[in-house]
């Protein structure tokens, strides 16, 4: 049971790379917290190097006392993926974390080419609330107990967050 | 659950019951344990206010209250900390549940429940649930550098509501 919680679920989660893909990786991601924007370069690299052997999906996990503007943030993407570009948002707000706020957010679904009024008009009104608590409440079930929190193959990350050592972690099992 | 001996004590093991304590939660408030009778209590110990990691304990267990609330359980944070600095921390993370402050004598409390760090002079990352009745339910010591997480609180206010429906039933 513990184990559903904490692979990829395909039919469910934004996922990257090949469904078939060895190596599962799942992030739980807070778009506001600056350890997940260091951790966002480092999967981008992973991705670069492991291609087709590496599944990754993304949930969501905004701690929402802390930062502000994570929720936000966070239905800004599911909004963009209601749009069918949830990656396009999800890297764009990791790489302007500073610049989050609803202005914001509309700029960058416009940059995306995205219907920007629908954007904003869903996040204001919480569309994706359910589903981000949903993701939420299952990092919670999983063991998930801050952010960024990654599971290889469904077992929780404990390691450092480093290249060198996230891939070490990864590529024994792709074997 | 792993239990852990710390020093010549041990951490309080499930059946007992909970010392009670009163406690500062602001420089002008104290909080009793006795106050939360017939209800569940959830004790966290940690090292210190101000861990300086956006997965900190307190910040997380801030972002689940509901889902405490939804077995009526009170959720009570606890390190040596003094009653202005969790103020201050408080504040700084807009933590919407008490800290209290096991300040004077210093780390009473957590001895008294078996988790102190006598070499760092710290509460351990330990975990209570304390049934209605005011003895402990669940009791779980995390690594030092671990944060929990909540999952095992959670599993046991389920079974603790489970086995309290079985027992008002017979």
């Amino acid at each position: 049971m513990i184990k559903s919680l904490t692979l990829p679920d395909p039919d469910r989660d934004h996922i990257v790379g090949s469904a078939n893909g060895l190596i599962k990786l799942l992030e739980y991601g807070d778009y506001e917290c600056p350890f997940c924007g260091e951790a966002y370069a480092i999967i981008k690299e992973i991705q670069r190097r492991l291609g087709d052997d590496l599944l990754f999906a993304f949930r969501n996990f905004p701690l929402t006392n802390v930062h502000p503007h994570s929720e936000h943030a966070a239905e800004a993407a599911e909004a963009a993926g209601a749009q069918e570009n949830f990656w396009g948002m999800h890297d764009i707000l990791f790489e302007n974390q500073a610049a989050l706020d609803d202005e914001n957010l509309a700029a960058y679904a416009a940059e995306l080419g995205l219907d920007e009024t629908r954007l904003i008009r869903e996040v204001t009104a919480s569309v994706y609330g359910p589903r981000i608590r949903e993701d939420f409440k299952s990092g919670v079930r999983g063991g998930v107990n801050g952010t960024p929190a990654f599971f290889i193959n469904g077992e929780r990350y404990d390691g450092t967050r480093d290249l060198e050592h996230l891939l070490d972690a990864l590529t024994p099992q792709s074997a | 659950m792993i239990t852990t001996t710390t020093g010549s004590r041990s951490v309080l093991v499930p059946g007992t019951r909970a010392p009670d304590f009163t406690l500062r939660s602001t420089p002008d408030q104290s909080v009793s344990l006795s106050e939360f009778r017939g209800r569940p209590v959830v004790l966290a110990f940690y090292p210190a206010d101000w861990s300086p990691v956006c997965g900190d304990q307190m910040a997380l267990y801030n972002e689940i209250l509901d889902e405490f609330q939804e077995f009526q359980a009170e959720l009570i944070g606890i390190s040596v900390d003094g009653a202005w600095c969790h103020d201050a921390f408080a504040r700084q993370n807009k933590l919407h549940f008490p800290l209290l402050a096991d300040f004077e004598p210093k780390g009473a409390v957590a001895r008294a429940y078996g988790v102190y760090d006598e070499k760092d002079g710290t509460c351990e990352r330990a975990l209570f649930v304390i049934n209605p009745d005011g003895i402990i339910h669940w009791s779980y010591v995390s690594p030092i550098g671990i944060n929990p997480g909540a999952n095992g609180i959670l599993s046991a206010l389920e079974d603790l509501k489970v086995q309290r429906g079985t027992t008002v039933a017979t």
